[in-house]
């Protein structure tokens, strides 16, 4: 096996991949130019574009209000452009702690959050945090008290979920660039906190 | 075109037990369970039938339905008030 130095064979999925999109290009259906604009696109697209809405739902009860209301025209109302997206935001509260899952293959706020991180596409995630999710979060460092009750968002069909965390203490009086600094993306998936100030 | 929507927030349905074959979206695990309508969601295209290359016309009302986790899990270790909500479409509802 010498003879074949570090040459490693494509795999299904990525051989799949490249000859779907050659065939898509032969037959004029796209072009490679607009390809890799979309995919410089969705590159692109990073945890910040959350961080700021949570941001101005942290120093704005009105915007928090119309964001929980209807999380996609909250996001227009910040100029983020997120085509397709239907939006629910879940608020974290004293009593009650949100996660986000997708059980059946890899459904994630994009527009807002950027790819997905492989854990969140992984079996074990996907399976175990439906079913136990306290010990799910402690492995992620993140212990959810026992008067708080665990609500897990399982994203099945055609709406996407962000979670609204709730706004560290110590940090009245920041504005938003300073609170977007502490919205992680996990804190938006709802499998972590804030950072603390 | 889409169906009228025959459940509110607030009614009780069990999603039905069944297991067809083909593309759908309706885990296992909640199949024969109840929750409650938490709300309606608008209504979409069949993904049964977007699938199969049809239309999904007329498209369906999708809830957000909650149950608990205790009664998911026989063996669920956490508060009785510990919940998951996940979309389903009407036609794997029924009325509890």
């Amino acid at each position: 096996m010498s003879e074949l130095g570090n040459y490693r064979p494509l795999t299904y999925f990525q051989l799949m991949e490249i000859s779907l999109r050659e065939l898509l290009v032969e037959k004029g259906v796209v072009s490679e130019p607009q390809i890799e604009a979309t995919v410089e696109d969705m590159r692109s697209r990073g945890p910040e574009r959350g961080a700021r809405v949570v941001a101005r739902a942290w120093t704005d009860p009105g915007y928090k209000r119309r964001l929980l209301a209807d999380g996609t025209a909250a996001c227009e109302e910040l100029g983020l452009d997120v085509p397709a997206l239907r939006l629910i935001v879940m608020e974290n509260t004293p009593e009650v702690h949100n996660v986000i899952v997708c059980t059946l293959c890899s459904c994630y706020p994009r527009m807002l959050l950027g790819l997905p991180p492989d854990w969140y596409k992984s079996r074990n995630y996907r399976s175990r945090v439906v079913r136990e999710p306290r010990a799910v979060l402690a492995e992620f460092g993140t212990a959810i008290p026992d008067h708080v009750a665990i609500r897990v968002h399982d994203s099945t069909a055609d709406m996407r979920y962000m979670v609204l965390p709730m706004r560290p203490a110590g940090t009245e009086g920041w504005n938003e660039e300073r609170l977007a600094a502490l919205v992680t993306r996990d804190s938006m998936i709802g499998v972590a906190l804030p950072k603390a100030p | 075109m889409a169906l009228e929507a025959r459940f509110r927030p607030g009614d009780r349905v069990r999603v039905m037990n069944a297991y067809p074959l083909g593309h759908v979206r309706t885990p296992c695990y909640i199949r024969g369970h109840t929750g409650v309508v938490e709300r309606l969601c608008g209504s979409f295209a069949n993904p049964e039938e977007l699938a199969q290359m049809r239309s999904g016309l007329p498209a369906r009302p999708l809830y957000r339905v909650r149950f608990l986790q205790a009664e998911v899990w026989h063996d669920y270790r956490g508060r009785p008030d510990d919940a998951v909500e996940i979309e389903i479409f009407q036609h794997w509802l029924e009325k509890a």
